[in-house]
């Protein structure tokens, strides 16, 4: 097998091969810092303000894939066989702009203009993908940007704006790109990859059992996926992460497979990864889906990450574990399955033995007579964490409730059922009272911390609403019951 | 990249990067009759092109010369305690760690105080007073290795009594930060006895971040005998050159202070960049080697200052027609450890508590409380929007104890009429646009038929409820420092025809440097193009204010224009000596002077102006005419003039969540003649967004021990671009103009308009009532988050 103790990767259009790599180094430190590309910035290090947005490229079934990343917490090492594309790699060499640079000047799109390279960054990478948004798509591409001068509306006016400047088509990815993926697909050679800068070290596993057999040398080793979660962990809590095993690139990690009686998602699929397999077989997700953190976390972070840090705010745990959700696990050849709700011990203890991972999440396709729902509550509406996130699952047969799967996030340390109200609904009618007597069980489930994000006594009064929410939707009343997009 | 000829032309911007001056030059003939980029036009930001390509530089965008050191601070974990022991030896110790700096190591004065009251050490010596305040920095080969060095200090604290909230500070015998303010005039008390209706109330309105996208950042190069040179992104280059001579103990003329632009800075850069420009400057002349320092955003957040909260205490007395009799109000503010600039921004609430309302007798008094909290200061409107929402808040009690629409009440409480002009601190309102501004809104949103279309909606009495609500705004123009308000300007023009501007002002955005550089283009008749705008140093314009109190074009515009005018006059002298004609005959037009039946080109006329020995450079300045203000008889003329605004908002909210949505929003704001059209409407909307947010989902939020826990954007919320309204218009009153003499009759448009954000607030607040049938007041506090929402509503039914 291969092994190759340097990292791999194409920066706009160099190729860069470097072995001092630890762990911790991230995108961003080194395309301000090593390679002086300042038009990149630095707005909070924590993946929220998008102002690090670059695009990453890697070899997805066959062909370059685009996607809008935060530059602040990707780690370098995650980047090997990858193209990185910064805002400097969009002026062509005759100093000409870029589409989406003419229509940000001409609609005044940019005030301080620290922003405004993540927001080209990703609108370049909406634009790509689609040239000619509505205004919900152009929002939802723009979740992970923050701007604080404009009030937004000039900048979603140049993003309508863009395709009268010139099509993707003639853009030098998309002209390029089959160029790319070859010199890409020659910087890959399927072995193990180690790198280290100083004391920190990074490993890259060839394929999914060598991984197992990583972490079983390295049981302390940390496993990292998405970062989205990990990259804190550096960049907040200047924590060492070494040595890091890194699984972005394993393509069997990132496999999601629909099966007769399940759809299995790659412990390393991103959120955007797995959005369409999990939304189509569950529409209730669709909305919710679109409101975990924002486009380029979306794009990185796992669900495999969200599951095995073992948040209680995690947005994905409680909608999984309402659909009985289980994971595979998997030490050196062993492997088990767990049922997800089992899976979250205590508050930050979860049900993983040392050198153990999750290799993937396995969600029951949709049954028969079920009714569903996932709600989010959060202050702001788009890239928050929960205040409240809920998953519900009940199985109606002749008017009478005979199953119920509900669980909550953010009421308790762990992401967790809520029993006492399952046990009011079962054997019940399908009726606004049953749903009533549960949301004042719900009582007896849960008793929720006050924080920043919300107290307890909203958590608890916002919680049982969700009950009167669901009958409302469910049971065809004419007048809306939330919010659309 | 598309290279297509078919896609659109780029129409009036260059699309090139970085065209060269040559080439801009050689695009400026004579032979348009118009200029390129004069007053009243849409021009865009001067760095539009630089900002969407990455190459604006910022001051951490500087290339670093070899053996740049990185400072960074060591921020104390206690809201009030003594400092028993700081072990900082293994600070000393840890890897790449060149030195530390305490207190010991200030050469001058351990003060950064900006009002001069020496209440703000750099770093704390035998106490600490907030959560995250500097004790000590840490100056390393590398910012990383200074930020992990820095956590290594060991500190052994003694816990004092600690009070964190400006009611309970009050309660508890806290002092103030700097003298109260008291606003009198008639006899409120007695007249609010006679009133046929009285209401007293109580309303928290919380404090804001700055959340510029650039932190805080500086940048020292240490220069020979006592020179520093500071790069920095502050917004008051004159102060941090004053604090930064201050702290080393040597005089102003060693110091320059240099900035190209900010990353935002919306009042969070006016006095608190001078801590890390001093911290900088001391480790660059201590070990003479450039220090930059640029902490984190969780410890930007948590070490620097942020808009005051204020728990508001009102009183009002009205008719039954709702027109106000007396009101009196107790404005209580956090304003932290130290004064900073506490003094004028609690003053600024108390101007603006009328907001655009007559009140025939009137009591208002500021509390500027000393918390164990960060040290608050200026943030957009500076106090203002926190006079202003007290004002609207009484106007939306009388409404709900009336049973009247809100609008109605406001409508009988506008100056204007009889003896009803004269503010709460004696100045005249002459410029009252206010009423004509809300009606043309009210007409052109179609308020009334929406309203009642909102009203039918609530009736049906479903889970999702809306509201509606216009409100106004009158916002006072100056600092109301007077002293404050002047201004310089340095422009030079070369010989071969290209012109040099500086002036005082900072640009972070908000489009200054660009609108200057249209007024001396206009002045000059030349395309904007040939004007070169410059980063401000204290090199060039001394003794300048800070780029505040939406004042900078208004200033520095004037500044410029008098240096351009000044130049203009030499070469008319000079042309009409030349050409042998009499001055008056002199005309300068379109890239082109007309002198004596012959159109000279503006290039030609400065290289024989220069051959002949004409003067090309000018300091222009500026002085704000008519201002005058008495704080102890709290009369006077604070400000020169008003600018006035209006919005209306419509929202709806989910009962069941509190979660809500801004369904429309139209705006009518009032710039005068405005100089840059598109800036301007860029600034309304960006600061309409920015008060939404200060009003719903932005919530800072302390925990009992005094930590703030929202310190970064993960925690702390600021609008997204689909928190926006659904529906934005916006409109510039276009047929206003600033009766007083403003640069070209236009008005400062910074602040104003992020007032406008309150009438989402309300309407969130009639969406509330609607659950208890509009009979009562929800008296929501602020921000109105989803929570708060939820909870009113839950309040209400319950008929609380």
């Amino acid at each position: 097998m291969p092994y190759r103790s340097e990292i791999r990767f194409l920066l706009n259009d160099r190729e860069v091969s470097t072995s001092k790599v630890g762990s911790d180094d991230t995108l961003l430190d080194f395309l301000r810092i090593d390679r002086r590309l300042t038009g990149t910035k630095e707005g909070c290090a924590e993946g929220d303000c998008g102002a690090c947005t670059v695009l990453v490229g890697r070899i997805v079934a066959g062909a370059v894939r685009y996607q809008a990343v935060n530059a602040c917490i990707r780690f370098l090492a995650s980047l090997d066989g990858c193209h990185v594309v910064t805002v400097e790699h969009l002026s062509g060499p005759d100093g000409l702009m870029h589409p989406v640079q003419q229509a940000m000047i001409e609609q005044h799109g940019s005030q301080c203009g620290f922003c405004t390279p993540g927001f080209v960054m990703s609108l370049y990478a909406l634009w790509m993908e689609n040239p000619d948004p509505g205004g919900t798509e152009i929002e939802s591409a723009l979740q992970g940007n923050l701007c604080r001068c404009t009030g937004y509306e000039p900048i979603i006016r140049a993003a309508k704006a863009i395709s009268g400047y010139g099509h993707p088509a003639q853009d030098v990815l998309n002209i390029e790109r089959e160029r790319i993926g070859a010199r890409l697909a020659e910087l890959m050679d399927g072995g193990r990859v180690e790198v280290t800068n100083g004391e920190s070290h990074a490993i890259l596993p060839a394929d999914v059992d060598d991984l197992a057999a990583i972490l079983n040398e390295n049981p302390d080793a940390t496993m990292v996926a998405g970062a989205t979660d990990v990259g804190l962990w550096v960049t907040k809590f200047l924590r060492s992460i070494s040595p890091a095993v890194f699984i972005g690139h394993l393509d069997e990690m990132n496999r999601i497979e629909t099966g007769d009686d399940a759809i299995l998602v790659g412990a390393g699929a991103s959120y955007s990864a797995a959005e369409d397999a999990l939304c189509d077989e569950y529409p209730h997700l669709r909305e919710y889906w679109d409101r975990i953190a924002g486009w380029q976390i979306r794009n990185m972070g796992t669900i495999g990450g969200n599951i095995a840090n073992g948040s209680p705010i995690g947005d994905c745990p409680p909608v999984l574990i309402a659909l009985d959700a289980t994971v595979a696990l998997r030490r050196g050849d062993e492997r088990r399955v767990v049922a997800l709700e089992k899976f979250f011990i205590a508050y930050g203890k979860q049900d993983l033995r040392p050198g153990e991972f999750v290799e993937r999440i396995i969600v029951p396709r949709a049954g028969k007579d079920q009714i569903h729902a996932a709600y989010k509550i959060s202050k702001r509406r788009d890239e928050d964490i929960s205040s409240v996130a809920a998953g519900l699952r009940l199985t109606v047969a002749n008017g009478v409730i005979t199953d119920a799967r509900i669980a909550f996030g953010g009421m308790a340390a762990t992401p967790k059922r809520a029993t006492a109200a399952e046990a009011a609904l079962v054997g019940a009618a399908w009726s606004e009272a049953a749903m009533l007597a549960a949301a004042d069980a719900l009582e007896a489930d849960f008793s929720p911390l006050s924080d920043w994000r919300a107290s307890a006594e909203y958590r608890t009064q916002v919680a049982k609403n969700l009950f009167r929410r669901f009958w409302m939707e469910r049971s065809g009343a004419d007048a809306p019951a939330r919010l659309s997009a | 990249m598309s290279k297509d000829q078919s896609v659109k032309a780029p129409l009036e911007t260059d699309m090139r990067s970085d065209p060269p001056v040559a080439q801009r030059l050689m695009r400026t003939g004579g032979e348009r009759d118009a200029i390129r980029g004069g007053v009243h036009t849409d021009l865009k930001h001067d760095s539009a092109a630089k900002h969407v390509t990455g190459r604006a530089e910022y001051t951490d965008d500087i290339a670093e010369p070899a053996g740049t050191l990185h400072a960074y601070l060591g921020l104390s974990t206690r809201a009030h305690a003594m400092i028993r022991e700081m072990d900082l030896g293994p600070v000393r110790a840890a890897k790449g760690v060149v030195g530390v700096l305490t207190a010991e190591d200030i050469p001058g004065v351990n003060d950064v105080s900006p009002t001069g009251r020496d209440d703000e050490p750099i770093f704390a010596e035998e106490k600490v007073e907030f959560w995250g305040q500097p004790m000590f920095a840490v100056v390393a080969e590398t910012r990383d290795l200074a930020r992990r060095a820095a956590k290594l200090a060991k500190v052994d604290y003694e816990d004092l009594p600690r009070f964190l909230e400006a009611d309970t500070a009050r309660e508890g015998g806290m002092p103030y930060v700097t003298p109260p303010l008291t606003l009198k005039r008639g006899e409120a008390e007695a007249a609010m006895k006679k009133a046929a209706h009285r209401i007293k109330g109580r309303m928290r309105v919380g404090g804001q971040d700055h959340m510029y996208l650039e932190g805080h950042i500086a940048f020292a190069i240490p220069g020979e005998d006592e020179d520093v040179l500071v790069h920095s992104s502050t917004q008051h280059p004159t102060e941090a050159q004053h604090m930064v001579a201050h702290v080393l103990g040597v005089a102003s003329n060693a110091v320059t202070i240099n900035v190209r632009r900010m990353g935002g800075g919306f009042g969070g850069k006016e006095t608190q960049m001078n801590l890390f420009c001093a911290v900088a400057a001391v480790a660059a002349k201590k070990w003479n080697r450039p220090v930059k320092i640029r902490p984190d955003r969780d410890d930007d957040m948590s070490a620097t200052g942020k808009r005051h909260d204020f728990v508001i205490d009102y009183e009002v007395g009205f008719d039954d027609e709702g027109r106000i009799e007396a009101v009196t109000g107790d404005f209580a503010a956090r304003c932290g450890f130290s004064s900073d600039l506490s003094g004028p921004v609690t003053d600024r609430a108390l101007f603006h508590a009328d907001n655009a309302y007559f009140y025939p007798h009137v009591l208002l008094n500021s509390h500027p409380m000393k918390t164990n909290t960060v040290s608050n200061t200026a943030f957009r409107g500076f106090g203002g929007p926190q006079g202003v929402i007290a004002a609207e808040r009484i106007m939306e009690e009388i409404g709900y104890h009336l049973g009247r629409d809100s609008l109605e009440v406001r409508k009988v409480n506008f100056y204007g009429g009889e003896g009803r002009d004269l503010t709460p601190y004696h100045q005249s309102v002459e410029d009252n646009i206010a009423p004509r501004i809300v009606a043309e809104l009210e007409e052109s949103s179609d308020y009334q038929a929406r309203r009642r279309a909102v009203l039918d909606w609530n009736a049906k009495g479903g889970v999702i409820r809306k509201g509606i609500a216009l409100t106004p705004v009158k916002f006072g123009i100056s600092f109301t420092a007077t002293w404050y308000n002047q201004a310089g300007a340095l422009l030079h023009v070369y010989s071969d025809g290209s012109i040099q501007l500086n002036h005082g002002g900072t640009e972070m955005g908000q489009g200054l440097n660009t609108k200057v550089a249209q007024v001396v283009a206009d002045t000059l008749q030349v395309d904007v193009d040939r004007i070169k705008i410059t980063r401000t140093t204290t090199e060039k314009v001394p003794n300048t204010s800070a780029t505040a109190a939406s004042s900078g074009t208004d200033l520095n515009g004037m500044a410029a224009k008098d240096a351009a005018d000044q130049i203009k006059a030499r070469l008319t002298e000079f042309a009409a000596e030349r050409w042998q004609t009499d001055a008056a005959s002199v005309r300068f037009e379109a890239n082109s002077v007309f002198v004596g039946g012959e159109v000279i080109p503006f290039a030609d006329l400065i290289r024989e102006a220069y051959m002949a020995r004409v003067h090309l450079s000018a300091a222009g300045f500026y002085k704000t005419p008519k201002i005058h203000w008495d704080r102890a008889t709290g009369k006077g003329r604070p400000f020169y003039y008003y600018a006035y605004g209006a919005a209306v908002s419509e929202v709806s909210i989910d009962t069941l969540t509190g979660e809500y949505r801004v369904d429309r929003t139209d705006i009518l704001h009032d710039v005068g003649r405005s100089l840059n059209p598109a800036l301007d409407k860029g600034q309304v909307e960006g600061a309409f967004v920015q008060g939404m947010g200060w009003l719903t989902t932005e919530e800072l939020w302390w925990d009992a021990e005094g930590q703030l826990r929202t310190h970064a954007p993960s925690t702390y919320k600021i609008p997204l671009a689909s928190d926006r309204p659904r529906v934005f218009n916006v409109a510039l009153a276009d047929w206003s103009e600033n009766r007083e003499n403003t640069i070209r009759r236009s008005k400062a448009v910074g602040e104003p308009p992020f007032m406008l954000g309150i009438s989402v607030f309300e309407a969130l607040s009639m969406a509330v009532a609607s659950v208890a049938d509009y009979r009562t007041c929800p008296r929501l506090d602020a921000p109105a988050t989803p929570e708060r929402v939820l909870m009113a509503v839950e309040r209400l039914r319950d008929g609380a």
